[in-house]
Parts: C-alpha cells; structure tokens; sequence
C-alpha cells in the first residue's frame, strides 16, 4: 500500500479528543507531520532492519493472553503503585496519588485544564526529535493518545513510582503519553512493568532540570505475540542525570527508540538495555545522543540474546556537536547467538564535530565461549545451568548499568527464574 | 582408582592422532607425576580424561571409581569426584567466583544425592579454605578469574579443588607461570589434600614441582604414550639429562 494511503487509513481510525486549545494545538501539529511525513516503511534508513508493518497496520494484531495480569515483577519493594489496566489509568488499583514533592495528573484530565503545568511541555521534544530522523509512530502517539501521566517531581522522591500495565482483556493499539518533568535539585524513579496490550505505542517526555536525576527502569511483558514500540525523549540541562534500563523478554516485535539531549554541562545520560528472545523474536534499539555541551557523559549498554531464529537490532547513535568539548561517549552492543539461525544487525554511529573528546563504539556478536562452558561443566555444573549461567553473565554488563541494588538483584532473578522454566517447558 | 588402557585418541576436526595407545593406573591415596616434552600429548590425556570436546577417542578405556568415564559429560565426570586443575584458568566475566563455586559445589552434592549446603555454611568453609591459600575476601568476590595475576589464578584452582574435595585430581602444569613463593603455596595446598582416598596426577615439565609434591610413581610420555615410568629418582634424571636420551632409548 502506497505510503500516504496507508498513513491516512491509520489516522482515519482515530479521532482527536476535545481539550483545552494548547493540548489541540499540540495534537494538531503532531498529526500534521504525521500526514506530511506519513508512516515509516522499509525505504527509511532506520527502518531497513525492522518491519515497520507490524505497528502501521489497520489491522488488529491476533490477541494473546500469555501476559494477562501479570503482576508486577516490582511488588515486592516499597513504591507508589500506579496501575493501567488495558491502557487506562485505574484509580482504584493505584496508591494515593497526593504526596509531597510529587504532582501527578493524567492526561485526559490535564489537557483539559488551560493552564496545566504540562501546557509547556507536552509533545515538545516528541516535536524537537522528528528531526534529523522522523519518528513518525511518536506523532501519532502525541496525536492520539488519550491516556498516560503528568506527572512533576520538585522534591527528591525515596520511594520509586512504579508503573504497572496490566493486559486483562483482548485489547490492541493501546497508546500512552507520559509527560515527566524533574525540577532542579528534585530526583525520582520511575519503575514500569507489564504487558500494555497485545499492540502498544508508549511515549515517554523526560525533561531533566538542573542537577536533577531521573532513574528509568523497565520490564516489557513477555508474551510471546507482543508487538511494541516505545519512544524515550529525554532532554537533560546541567549537572543532571538519567539512567534508563530495559529489559525485554520475547515478542514479536519490539521497537524501543531513545532520543536523548544533552543540554548542559556536567550531565550524564546512561542507556541500557538487555533482551531474550527466540522464535519469531524481533527486537530493536535505535537511539540518538545528542551531545550540544561540554563536559557531558553518555553511555550505551545493550546486550541481546537471541536463539531459535529471533533478530537483534541496534542502531545507536552519538552525535557530539561543535563545542561539545571534553565529552566521554560509549557505546556497545552486543549480541549472543545460542544457535546458527538467530541474527544481530548493528549500526553503531558517531558523529563527532569537537576535537577534544574521547567517544568509542564497539559491537560485537558471538556465540557462547566454549572455553568457559567446559569449565564450569568441569566442576560439576550442569550443562543447561552453565549456558544460563554465561548467558546472565553476558547481560550483566547491561544489567549493571541499574543504579539501584534491590531493583538489579530482582531484574537478575528474574532472569535467572525465566531461564529455568524455559528448560521445564 | 583411575585405571587407563590403550587409550587412542585423535582430533576430531583433523585425523591427527595425539595419544598411542596410553596405558595408566593409579591407585587410591598414589601420587603420579608425568612428564614429556612439549606436544607429547599430556594435556590432552587431560582433557579427554576431563571430557572436553574436539577429540575422539578411536580405541581404549578409562575407568574411574569402577565406571568406564569416556562417555559421561565433564559434570558427571566432576560429580564422580574427577577434577582438573586447568594450564590456563579461564577468566567468565560477569560470573561471581563465589556464585561459581557455590553452585558447583552444589550441583555435585545435589548429583551425589547429598543435601546442598546454605549460603552460610558454604561461605563459613569457604572463607577457612581461602585463608590457608592467602585468597582475599576481595578476590572471592571478583569475577572467575578476571584480573588475576598468574599465581592467583592457580591458587584459585587449588581453592576450588580443596572446595570440591575430589577423589582423583589432575594438575596440568599447575607450576606454568609461578614464581617459587607461588609455586611453594600452590604445593602446600596440594599436599595438605593429600590423603589415603585422593589420589594425584601431576603434569609437569619440570622436576621443581615434583620436589615440592613427591610423586610415588614418574611417567615419560613422548608421540602419544607412556615410554618409561620410574620412582621419584626418574625426574630427577629428566632434570638433568634432559629428554634426548630416554627418547633415543625409546627410538
């Protein structure tokens, strides 16, 4: 179908809600680069490796009820619960939500109020991040979406606000837009978890203000038939920090795609990512990290294990523009074939205009290191329990990239706990 | 305890014969040494006695506690109470030295039918046996092998030997690579597991080893088989005279 037929097909099946004129506004021009741009295809430079069909499609994905109200791998640790069942917020199954240092609204009711905070910032750096590269599934979240947080930190928050999306009916083409913003000084967590729908397109606006910190940590929902994209814009002023972990674990396509800008001194950004999947698995992390500022710091971390035919892609970008001097940019991925029919498909890229910077990529893909099977086979461990073994030991690098000790150990076991079951079943 | 007939073993990828028919047997509680020059064949005979892959054994048996072993895999081998200390330790990156040992020592009481031991009595014993090795907390703690200086990594194999409590132990050129302080601790080690039930088969290029961990028995092995065995007094000669003459004797 050609490009503009099938992007006006898709729009004719929403509509636009009636808000206050600023969120109009915001969603009008969102929808208007989205008829302009229309819906990526496989002739985009980003999308070669990943087929954009499986979000673009009118078509509602076949349900799968592998995920129904999983509950979320963070209920053990002191958080404010927030749920979403089948895309929408519920009230009943979320904490309070007045606390001190913390102002959170949804959408569906901060947009309809004329001077939200929120006014400001909705869909701005969905906006900023369409170019050099379209992002044009973002826009049709911020056109679109009728659900998903406000939320304002001004305070530094101890307990992390966890997020949980229950799946409990046959729901598809759920779209969420959260919209965060972290005052100077203040820091939070932000935990989500669970399995969205049985199609999804969450967005997630991050602005990080002076020496504020922002800790990300996600675990998509592990249905097999799951099809996903998600959108992380961040936009970080000094002496600030983000940290963003994901842990994805199958699916049939899963895209998650990072912008992030660096606009102050002395900020840091940190990227991570781990995957596991197999069969029809397709996952995917494009990123973009934009140094605009000296003294800045940026990492990429992802590792993927793939097997039984599954596909690893990485597309990470670093862009340290003139007068970004003194920036340290990383940048690995790396994949782990367990069999010979996976792939991994890589496209590290940097794109450096300051002279005195130290930026590095490396990208790796492999099979398990058999020296290191047959020692640890050699003092008694079994053969099924090594493999797990190496394979945990390879995603910890990106596992590591956590901030918080509790959270990681609890990523790692349930890893680990996945990995068991799978040699039962 | 260990006992080796005729055992031929070539590469799998290549039909290039390594070992000619070696004939071994070591009795419980019998320390034996073997020695040869370089390509000979005795880190082979360890590995396929150890059971990894990328050779193919043509003729031959080893038995091992009354079981022919050359058709188990390595774990089942380990859990038979068989242990090789590695030439060259392999460093696992992002494997915790301690996890590791835990959970091999558990998987083989687990396969033993023995009750695994909890994190607290596995890290009491632990902590006593890296003491007598000079095995920090901090090196406990660390990844397997990563970042350890060559006399670390060989304390480490004899920690996790001392761990394992095997019957039968195989040291592959344990002395490669140390220095005579780390080689004098690596063999106090060994002799402070030696006992009437376990017994030892030292590969070595050199004697030094063998004046620290007197052998009963000396093997010479050269293109693949055993070509003479001896007393201690036999390494001793090696020393001296070097390999040439007991290979022209074989020739």
């Amino acid at each position: 179908m050609p490009k503009t037929n099938l992007t006006e097909q898709k729009i004719s099946s929403y509509s636009l809600p009636t808000e206050a004129s600023w969120a109009i506004k915001s969603r009008k021009s969102a929808l208007n680069w989205l008829e302009t741009t229309g819906l990526p295809n496989r002739r985009d430079e980003y999308w070669k490796n990943t087929d954009p069909s499986y979000f673009n499609t009118i078509k509602k994905p076949e349900r799968n009820k592998i995920d129904y109200v999983e509950n979320s791998i963070f209920e053990n640790i002191d958080r404010i619960n927030i749920v979403f069942e089948d895309g929408y917020f519920n009230a009943s199954k979320s904490d309070e939500l007045l606390l001190k240092g913390i102002e959170i609204d949804t959408i569906s009711v901060a947009n309809q109020k004329d001077n939200h905070w929120s006014a400001n910032y909705f869909g701005v750096l969905e906006k900023s991040s369409q170019v050099p590269v379209e992002r044009t599934l973002a826009s049709l979240n911020t056109a679109f979406a009728v659900e998903g947080l406000a939320i304002r930190i001004t305070d530094k928050i101890d307990k992390p606000i966890s997020i949980t999306y229950l799946h409990t009916n046959d729901t598809s083409d759920v779209l969420i837009h959260h919209v965060i913003k972290i005052e100077k000084n203040a820091s939070v967590t932000i935990l989500e978890s669970g399995g969205v729908a049985s199609r999804s397109n969450c967005l997630m606006e991050v602005f990080v203000c002076e020496n504020a910190e922002f800790d990300h940590v996600r675990v998509q929902g592990r249905s097999h038939e799951k099809i996903a994209v998600t959108h992380l814009f961040a936009n970080l002023l000094k002496d600030s920090s983000m940290k963003s972990f994901t842990l994805t674990v199958n699916g049939k396509s899963i895209r998650n795609e990072y912008v992030v800008d660096i606009n102050g001194e002395n900020s840091k950004a940190h990227l991570g990512g781990a995957a596991v999947g197999d069969r029809g698995f397709s996952q995917d992390d494009t990123i973009f990290v934009s140094h605009n500022n000296p003294n800045c710091e940026s990492r990429q971390v992802f590792k993927k294990v793939l097997r039984n035919g599954a596909k690893g892609v990485f597309q990470g970008k670093i862009l340290v523009k003139d007068g970004a001097q003194k920036t340290d940019g990383y940048q690995i991925s790396q994949g782990l074939m367990l069999d010979d029919d996976s792939s991994f498909l890589a496209k590290p890229e940097l794109e450096i205009y300051a002279d005195d910077v130290i930026c590095s990529h490396g990208s790796t893909c492999g099979e398990i290191d058999n020296a290191a099977l047959f020692y640890l086979t050699s003092r008694g461990i079994p053969m099924a329990e090594a493999q797990d073994m190496l394979v945990l030991a390879f995603l910890n690098d990106a596992i590591e990239e956590i901030s918080d000790e509790s959270i990681r150990t609890i990523i790692g076991s349930r890893l680990k706990d996945w990995m068991v079951k799978r040699h039962k079943s | 305890m260990l006992y080796i007939n005729n055992l031929n073993v070539e590469l799998e990828n290549e039909k290039k014969k390594i070992l000619n028919g070696v004939n071994l047997d070591i009795n419980a509680g019998e320390v034996h040494a073997i020695m040869g020059p370089n390509g000979s064949g005795k880190s082979t005979l360890s590995y396929v006695l150890s059971g990894k892959d990328g050779y193919r054994v043509t003729e031959g048996s080893a038995t091992f506690e009354g079981r022919e072993i050359l058709e188990l895999s390595p774990d089942e081998r380990a859990s038979l109470g068989l242990f090789l200390a590695f030439q060259y330790p392999v460093e696992i990156p992002g494997v915790g030295n301690m996890t590791f040992l835990r959970t091999a020592l558990n998987s083989q009481r687990k396969s033993r039918g023995v009750e695994e031991l909890s994190a607290a009595e596995f890290l009491k014993i632990v902590r006593e046996k890296a003491k007598n090795l000079k095995i920090d907390a901090e090196m406990l703690k660390r990844p397997v092998n990563v970042g350890f200086s060559g006399g670390e990594k060989k304390r480490n194999e004899i920690l996790q030997m001392a761990m394992l409590e095997p019957k039968m132990c195989i040291l592959d050129e344990t002395d490669s690579g140390l220095d005579v302080d780390a080689m004098k601790l690596v063999a106090e080690g060994v002799n402070a597991l030696r006992s009437k039930d376990r017994s030892f088969l030292v590969i070595t290029h050199y004697q030094r080893l063998l004046d620290h961990i007197v052998p009963d028995v000396v093997h010479i092995m050269a293109d693949g088989k055993i070509i003479k065995s001896g007393g201690a007094d036999l390494a001793l000669e090696v020393e001296n005279n070097g390999y040439s003459d007991l290979l022209a004797e074989y020739n």
